[in-house]
């Protein structure tokens, strides 16, 4: 039997992904541990605040096998603070901010201001023929891609807010909360063709 | 809600004031009073901040009226951190949050914990851009302030005293309250509607979909990493930790613990490592102590 999808559980919104898994049919586990880490075919990183995120992992052991594993092609996808996690390079971090890294992109974390500016609208996605209803909450922008990863949606205003890389998918928004279950069946695609 | 026409974007939509809660679940929301604890609360770990002159128990100690905090000192806060700051504003007084709103903050905590500022109304969170919490003791407060445009509840607990007993209940109330109305018959929700002293619509949302519309965090009396994990096992999506990190021996240690204790809360031997060694918990109060008074769970209605 297949492995299941893991759903990094430190902090955030990780129950709306899992919740999006299951109305898409597909078999998940929260992730807490290295040894529910281990059990994994791919991992979700979800929203929340990622300075949290990261020092929970460092606490309790997931940061480097975490980072090892996306180094060793384990497919991840990340939203909002999950992009933030997988980025290579990161801006605007808190001092002594790190992140597991593996997506070629520099993301500038909290790039839209404060709550005020946070905004919903829609957007055309790479691989989606009808555009996406997406949901910036406190978001990341990518300021860059690098050569290794592709831009896959940007705003009107050309500012990309997702990006692609081999096994690795990260977003600046929250399909998780808005309904939106295409992104995550893409994802679950690359974990099976990835298996 | 406004929509920019030309970039096709909508900002403050009941979706995003309550998507940023969403984002908090799981997280330890901490009360700072300068720059210097907010940094370090976002060293341990909080996922958010909540800027106010004075914590509960100090309100308590030293009387007298509770008020908003001077904006100088919540935009040194903000200014210092980068995780989302919250500030609080006395019950019914809309002035005090068209300021918190015109300084950018994250979120308003229109609080019990201040004076009260209007003793009939809250304010009508609708009209702003800004997402608020409030805090209730059982279900029907809890969607009275949702009706209001609340995006996100807190039990209220009994803030300042380190006792977490009320805390305790009203987490247990309303989701006692919530499980009750889930299992009454759709004919039967007209009379729980009229009970509750809510809007018919929101109270059949909640006996559909078991839950509150919302993020419902827990305040008020949370002081060790024991406390924290308890109040998530029973239904939290968070907690507030207001005195119980600064009025106690090693803040930044019991920040930290708390926020471990809050994730791996079904956790046991990850709580029991957590809490060794914090050194002083705040001394704190029983509630049972407190004259009805001073009881501050007791504001709002």
């Amino acid at each position: 039997m297949a492995l299941p999808i893991g759903v990094l559980a430190l902090q955030g919104d990780f129950r709306e992904h899992a919740a999006t898994l299951d109305h898409i049919g597909v078999q998940h586990r929260l992730v807490r541990t290295v040894e529910e880490l281990e059990s994994v075919a791919g991992l979700i990183i979800p929203g929340g605040e990622s300075t949290t995120i990261q020092k929970l992992a460092t606490m309790f052991g997931l940061f480097e096998p975490i980072s090892e594993k996306i180094r060793n092609g384990l497919p991840v996808f990340g939203t909002c603070a999950g992009l933030i996690l997988i980025a290579d390079r990161l801006l605007d971090g808190i001092e002594g901010q790190s992140t597991f890294g593996g997506l070629d992109v520099t993301v500038r974390r909290n790039a839209f201001g404060h709550q005020s500016d946070s905004f919903e609208i829609d957007l055309d996605f790479a691989g989606l023929d009808t555009p996406v209803h997406a949901a910036f909450i406190r978001a990341p922008i990518i300021e860059s891609v690098g050569p290794n990863a592709v831009a896959l949606a940007t705003l009107p205003d050309g500012r990309i807010v997702a990006a692609g890389q081999g096994n690795l998918l990260g977003i600046s928004f929250h399909p998780e909360v808005t309904g939106e279950h295409r992104i995550h069946r893409l994802f679950a695609d690359l974990v099976k063709r990835a298996i | 809600m406004t929509l920019n026409e030309q970039s096709r974007q909508t900002t403050s939509s009941p979706l995003v004031k309550r998507g940023l809660a969403e984002m908090l679940k799981g997280g330890v929301i901490m009360d700072v009073v300068n720059a210097e604890q907010a940094k370090i609360a976002e060293d341990a770990g909080a996922v958010a901040v909540m800027a106010l002159e004075r914590v509960p128990a100090d309100i308590r100690a030293q009387g007298g009226v509770a008020r908003m905090s001077d904006p100088d000192m919540i935009e040194q806060i903000m200014k210092t951190v980068s995780i989302p700051v919250m500030a609080k504003s006395r019950i019914g007084h809309f002035v005090e949050a068209q300021i918190l709103e015109s300084l950018k903050v994250d979120y308003i905590d229109e609080s019990e914990v201040l004076s009260p500022a209007d003793y009939v109304n809250h304010i009508d969170k609708w009209k702003f851009g800004v997402p608020f919490v409030c805090g209730a003791t059982n279900l029907g407060e809890a969607l009275r302030r949702i009706t209001e445009g609340a995006a996100m509840i807190r039990s209220k607990g009994e803030a300042g005293t380190g006792d977490v007993s009320e805390a305790t209940k009203h987490i247990r109330t309303i989701r006692a309250e919530i499980a009750a109305l889930s299992a009454k018959t759709k004919d039967e929700l007209y009379v729980a509607a009229k009970e509750l002293q809510a809007p018919y619509d929101l109270v059949c949302e909640v006996a559909a979909s078991g839950k509150l519309p919302v993020v419902l965090f827990v305040a008020g009396g949370v002081a060790t990493p024991a406390d924290a994990a308890m109040m998530m096992q029973l239904g939290a999506d968070g907690v507030f930790v207001g005195s119980g990190i600064f009025k106690s021996g090693n803040p930044a240690q019991r920040a930290a613990a708390i926020v471990k204790a809050t994730t791996f809360y079904n956790d046991p031997s990850v709580i029991a490592a957590a809490s060794r060694g914090l050194g002083e918990a705040m001394v704190g109060i029983n509630v049972s102590d407190l004259p009805a008074p001073h009881r501050l769970s007791e504001r709002g209605w």
